[in-house]
């Protein structure tokens, strides 16, 4: 499903935020990818959905090489990744509904179509009774959940998600997670960024752990065997 | 790892359409719409929404389009004004023209059983309407009245005038050239001494109105660079005002097509009724002005009356100004929307 093959970003300003990363992540697989703020999980991120190429090495999506992709065909690529925002991304112009229904708009969708795929991502995230709110009268829990029924509501076969839990209350955080899971029970592939360790270590998924833009860890997660600095307190 | 067959077609590639996807419990039956006049119905759709939203969204803020719609009228009328005025003063040209004169001075020592063969034969040629004699004697006292010099006149001792036949042209002779080709046929009879067409006035004023006529081009390639900027600008702030929105559509997929769509629908509203504005500026301009200048005719017994666009000229005048709206909400487009792009 994604491939990185000797992987490494360099931006113009000379800061190098991959260096040498190789992973695979197969199809319907879940894997939490962490660091410190700044190890180069966005980068990453944004090396997959095309929004940065990279300095040196390749980026296969399913066999495809993203290096091969030129900017017309970005579009097309991005309709099957889902992403998921740490701040949502939500258009507040517009209801709960319309929201998620973009992807659909965007794809070309028929409209009775659009209605009946938006209100089964709403069923599934449990806001099918909200869609005709504007998402700014929701709370934050719940605005996340919108911007996951948006990233869904495709039916991508890879969910991307940035940080999806870092405004969100364990509760909630750990709602979220169980979502993600549901996903992947029906074989979607996803990649979650997070340095939540308390959260990630419950899941006990596999992890890629960034530091300094390096591959220091792939595996599950145990105390011994990944510690990019002291953990504190808080973040547990 | 489960690998599903749907979910692993992830290439990039141009059909949006995916008709079966991985089994997700809750989306019910997955409808395949892939086939060409569903995906070519829904573009329509997209279209005609897309058209009516960017319309809604400016009538939503009725004062600041108010704005730029008066902007792009004024600009679209003040040519157009002055191109009507061009049209009109062109038929008041032809019309005094139709009525051209040609002055027929005769021999001094003509018989004047020769003057009348001729008068008889000018006023039979289906090009002359009218052929007036007037003798040297008429003139002079003519001419005494009317000039003041009556007095220096009378010392002269023989008439210096010459007989004159005054024609009036057919209407069918409606060009000067036409006219002139008369004059030199006319000349060419024994007893016709000189003949005069009292035209250079006419020529004056056809050089007049070609110079007017480009002055107004040049005004309304102006003003129409001058609509360019100005939705151009006005595109530009929407554009950047709807930031965010554009950063999200291009997140989960949108095409540029797609993005440029509602501001180049924008633009196109701004242009059309902004060029329905100005014929409404126009028509109230000339409702305004076409009573005196009714009086005036009447003064001058001309059943001259002001004309406005025809239909067909009107459309064209909308059209150009939606497409000026089109064009400079292109540039506008072209020039910031490649530079929004996710971070």
């Amino acid at each position: 499903m994604i491939r990185f093959d000797s992987v490494s970003k360099r931006y113009p300003n000379g800061f190098d935020a991959l260096t040498q990363v190789n992973f695979e992540l197969a199809a319907g697989e879940m894997a939490f990818l962490t660091g410190h703020s700044g190890a180069g999980k966005s980068t990453l991120l944004k090396l997959i959905t095309l929004i940065e190429r990279p300095t040196s090495g390749q980026v296969f999506i399913n066999g495809q090489n993203l290096n091969r992709i030129n900017s017309g065909q970005i579009p097309y690529l991005r309709r099957n990744i889902g992403v998921v925002f740490q701040n949502h991304q939500l258009l507040f112009d517009r209801s709960v509904f319309d929201n998620v229904a973009l992807p659909l708009q965007i794809a070309g969708y028929q409209r009775a179509e659009v209605g009946r795929r938006v209100r089964a991502a709403l069923d599934k995230v449990g806001l099918l009774n909200k869609e005709k709110q504007n998402p700014i009268a929701l709370s934050g829990g719940e605005q996340q959940r919108v911007g996951i029924a948006r990233a869904v509501v495709n039916k991508p076969p890879l969910l991307l998600a940035d940080e999806p839990t870092g405004n969100l209350d364990p509760q909630l955080s750990a709602e979220i997670m169980q979502l993600f899971q549901e996903f992947q029970d029906v074989g979607v592939g996803v990649l979650i960024a997070s340095h939540d360790l308390g959260l990630i270590k419950r899941m006990n998924k596999r992890v890629l752990g960034l530091s300094e833009g390096e591959l220091v860890h792939d595996g599950l997660l145990t105390a011994a065997s990944y510690a990019p600095r002291p953990v504190t307190e808080t973040e547990l | 790892m489960a690998v599903n067959k749907g979910a692993s077609r992830i290439a990039a590639r141009p059909e949006p359409a995916r008709a079966s996807s991985h089994k997700n419990n809750t989306a019910g039956a997955s409808v395949s719409r892939s086939n060409t006049s569903d995906r070519i119905s829904s573009y329509l759709a997209h279209h005609r929404v897309t058209a009516l939203s960017s319309l809604q969204r400016l009538l939503a803020t009725p004062l600041q389009s108010l704005l730029t719609w008066l902007v792009i009228a004024i600009a679209i009328a003040l040519p157009a004004i002055f191109y009507v005025g061009l049209q009109n003063v062109q038929a008041l040209g032809s019309g005094w023209q139709a009525s051209g004169q040609i002055s027929v001075f005769i021999h001094k020592r003509a018989r004047p059983q020769a003057i009348q063969m001729l008068q008889a034969k000018l006023l039979a040629t289906p090009d002359i309407s009218s052929a007036i004699y007037v003798s040297p004697e008429q003139a002079l006292a003519e001419f005494s009245l009317s000039s003041g010099f009556g007095n220096a006149l009378d010392t002269l001792d023989d008439n210096p005038l010459p007989p004159v036949l005054l024609l009036e042209a057919a209407v069918s002779v409606s060009s000067p050239e036409q006219l002139k080709a008369l004059a030199l046929q006319i000349s060419t009879e024994p007893i016709v001494d000189d003949v005069m067409i009292d035209m250079q006035w006419l020529e004056r004023l056809y050089q007049l109105l070609a110079l007017g006529q480009r002055a107004v081009l040049a005004l309304a390639l102006f003003l129409a660079l001058g609509v360019l900027l100005a939705v151009g600008n006005t595109i530009r702030l929407a554009i950047e005002s709807r930031r965010d929105e554009i950063v999200v559509v291009k997140m989960v997929g949108a095409t540029n097509a797609f993005v440029r769509r509602p501001f180049l629908y924008t633009g196109f509203w701004y242009g059309c009724i902004g060029g329905l504005l100005a014929l409404l500026l126009l028509a109230v301009a000339l409702f305004w002005l076409s009573e005196p200048v009714a009086r005036l005719a009447d003064l001058y017994q001309s059943e001259f009356r002001l004309q406005g666009l025809d239909a067909f000229v009107s459309f064209k005048l909308v059209l150009a100004s939606s497409l000026l709206g089109l064009f400079g909400s292109w540039i506008a487009v072209s020039r910031h929307l490649y530079q929004i792009e996710p971070r």
